[in-house]
């Protein structure tokens, strides 16, 4: 898994609330058997018309946000499927950390999954992060001191602390679970006595 | 000796699971039971041949395609290579790695959601996950069951565990009975007209009181299904007499001498008399209404007899425009009755009304009718073969085609229109899936969410009506 320790860069704003699964990579997209693929169909119905033709002036595509790796976006962020398609789709497009006043709990940890940083803080601290990045100002995340920084404003945020170590250490998850192989083993031999009828033979 | 504290049932459960606690609310949980598609799948199989890994537990999983499977002509060449690619994956996936697996032609095929519990898979007080966010079906069994990512379903794959973080417990309770003319789906979305899309985030919602007891099990995974859309990863019914009369005799259920010491466990799964919940809610059941969708996300629910709202209603500045953009995308103006604009297409089926019990209640609103002209499609979908076979045999299918809906082969079809089941720009479907969200039933469909008799009716009258009196 790609390491997270601290991220400095310009910021695309995005803060429409309930933004969707399916805002982020529609349906019709998750034909692929896949990992790859899926960031030019992201938030697809924001970036392109019916014709398939750019919408001008939308803030994914636009040289104003060029190279952002910090997306701010709005409450309830990722809400709706457990489509890892959307992490995948949002990393494509190059962003590393999602600001949002919330996130929905699965798409928060399919993002820890794949080496983004969500940042829930408050709606107010949001509203001023969206407007530092419309102005361009740069934004520096850091995970290991759990801060955001941008100009003179300093904000904290609470992360869960094992997530937090396998982003700062880039883990691979189950080789770390299969360390504990032997516990888990034990809560088999504990469960087939237990609760038999749910192990076959 | 001082008394143990009361638990939840969520407590009880996730205690059960717990194979290492890792402090600060974190376990390492034990996962009984996994359902494969072919969507969120293929990934995670390439995963584990990446690194050498096996499946830890073969016989927990059940592995059927259902996402992306024709509604019609199965026996003719999938015309779409990508999907071809996907269902194939899934059977070459589960033949390697030798999982039970219920081929597209298999009558016990269908929607995930619908085959756990019809085969007896999902059971009482079990953990259970799948790639597919609307698992908390499966709570309606008094299991803890929720939609995980595809790399949670490769970390389960291999190691029969996921780490997670203990969610907080909520408790809805839906008092008094419920009027004629409302069924589960209008339950469970009055709940998210209440208590909206976020009022669940990090809890467990576990549906209690008279109204939730009288609902039959199809009735309660209707209800389960939905608490995603109330932003909770999972629900939970307590298990009673019809939980266990669902599962006895069904493929995967205890038999025989174990079935009595399972029902036994089963039965002290439910919440202690004093348990603590960390947030309560209370609905008057006997004040529930027939309820549409008229937005774009799945709380805009007002009444049938309601009007579409206006911006100035709220006051919150957030809400304000995302009304005003959804009242945009959805065509219509504030204050347009709900009953006052043509509906274009319906779509009967997905796992959240897609069972028997929903066959019969459209069936009981269009016998002897007729779909209303200028309807371009009227299509129900069962929710597995074994669900379509039953109505067959119950003669519904004729009810249906006779009165001119498509009548189709089992699968999520417009749920999410990932194979050609869709609406076009700008349709108002009446829909009884899950999620009315922008370009969900195709670019630019306008979806209204409601229950079977709604749909139902308003593909006779072309418009909603208020099925209580039609
Ligand atoms: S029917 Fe719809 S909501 Fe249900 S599993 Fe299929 S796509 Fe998901």
């Amino acid at each position: 898994m790609e390491k997270f320790v601290s991220v400095t860069s310009i910021a695309t704003p995005f803060p429409r609330v309930n933004v969707d699964t399916d805002i982020i990579i529609p349906a019709k997209h998750l034909k692929s058997i896949k990992r790859t693929g899926f960031g030019e169909h992201a938030f697809e119905t924001v970036r392109y018309n019916a014709d398939g033709s750019k919408i001008e002036g939308n803030v994914f595509d636009g040289p104003k946000y060029k190279g952002a790796k910090i997306l701010i976006a709005g409450d309830n962020f990722g809400c709706g499927s457990s489509r890892e398609h959307a992490p995948w789709a949002i990393a494509e497009l190059g962003y590393r950390c999602i600001i949002a006043p919330s996130f929905a709990d699965i798409f928060a940890g399919n993002c820890v999954k794949n080496g983004i940083l969500t940042v829930a803080l408050k709606q107010e601290e949001v509203d001023a992060l969206v407007l530092a990045a419309e102005a361009g100002h740069e934004i520096h995340v850091n995970l290991n001191d759990q801060t955001v920084v941008c100009q003179n404003a300093k904000y904290e945020f609470d992360y869960n602390p094992a997530h937090k170590e396998m982003l700062l250490n880039g883990l691979d998850e189950i080789g770390q679970t299969l360390q504990a192989q032997g516990a888990i083993k034990g809560y088999e031999d504990k469960q087939k006595l237990m609760t038999p009828w749910l192990f076959r033979g | 000796m001082s008394k143990a504290m009361p638990k939840t049932m969520y407590d009880k459960i996730w205690d059960h699971h717990v194979v290492e606690d890792r402090g600060n609310g974190v376990a390492l949980l034990y996962i009984d039971r996994h359902l494969v598609h072919e969507v969120t799948s293929p990934q995670a199989f390439d995963g584990l041949r990446a690194a050498g890994r096996p499946v830890h537990r073969v016989d927990s999983i059940i592995a059927v395609p259902d996402h992306n499977v024709p509604t019609k002509d199965r026996n003719l060449p999938n015309p779409d290579p990508m999907s071809t690619a996907q269902l194939t994956a899934l059977e070459a996936n589960a033949r390697e790695f030798g999982l039970d697996y219920i081929d597209m032609t298999d009558d016990r095929q269908g929607i995930v959601h619908v085959v756990g519990p019809e085969q007896g898979f999902t059971q009482p007080g079990v953990t259970l996950v799948c790639g597919d966010s609307h698992t908390s079906t499966h709570g309606a069994f008094g299991a803890l069951a929720f939609g995980i990512g595809t790399s949670e379903v490769e970390h389960v794959l291999a190691t029969q565990t996921l780490e997670l973080k203990k969610s907080k417990n909520m408790r809805v309770t839906v008092t008094g009975e419920l009027p004629k003319g409302c069924s589960a789906k209008d339950v469970t979305m009055a709940i998210i007209g209440a208590i909206g899309t976020g009022g669940g985030t990090a809890h467990v919602i576990e549906y209690a009181g008279p109204v939730i007891e009288a609902l039959s099990m199809e009735g309660r995974m209707t209800l389960c299904n939905m608490s995603i859309e109330a932003g909770a990863r999972a629900g939970l019914v307590a298990p009673d007499e019809k939980t266990f009369n669902y599962l006895k005799g069904r493929p995967y259920a205890p038999k025989g001498g174990q079935w009595e010491a399972a029902v036994n466990f089963w039965k002290a799964l439910k919440s202690d008399d004093g348990a603590h919940f960390d947030k309560e809610i209370v609905i008057d059941g006997s004040q529930i209404v027939p309820l549409v969708t008229w937005g774009t996300s799945p709380e805009d629910v007002v009444p049938v007899t309601a009007n579409v709202p206006s911006p100035d209603d709220y006051a919150d500045p957030a809400k304000r425009e995302a009304v005003e953009k959804a009242l945009e995308y959805m065509g219509y103006a504030a204050g347009t009755p709900m009953t006052g604009f043509q509906v274009d297409r319906v779509f009967i089926g997905s796992c959240t009304n897609s069972r028997i019990e929903d066959m019969r209640e459209a069936a009981s609103v269009i016998k002897g009718r007729k779909v209303a002209d200028h309807i371009i499609e009227a299509m129900i979908v069962p929710g597995s073969g074994l669900v379509k076979l039953q109505a067959e045999e119950e003669g519904l299918d004729k009810i249906f085609t006779d009165a001119g809906f498509e009548w189709r082969d089992p699968g999520c079809s417009m749920c999410l229109a990932m194979n050609p089941d869709k609406a076009g720009p700008g349709e108002h479907v009446a829909s009884t899936s899950n999620r009315n969200f922008v370009g969900r039933q195709g670019p630019g469909a306008r979806t209204h969410l409601v229950s079977p008799a709604m749909a139902a009716a308003a593909a006779i009258a072309g418009h909603f009506v208020d099925v209580r009196n039609f």
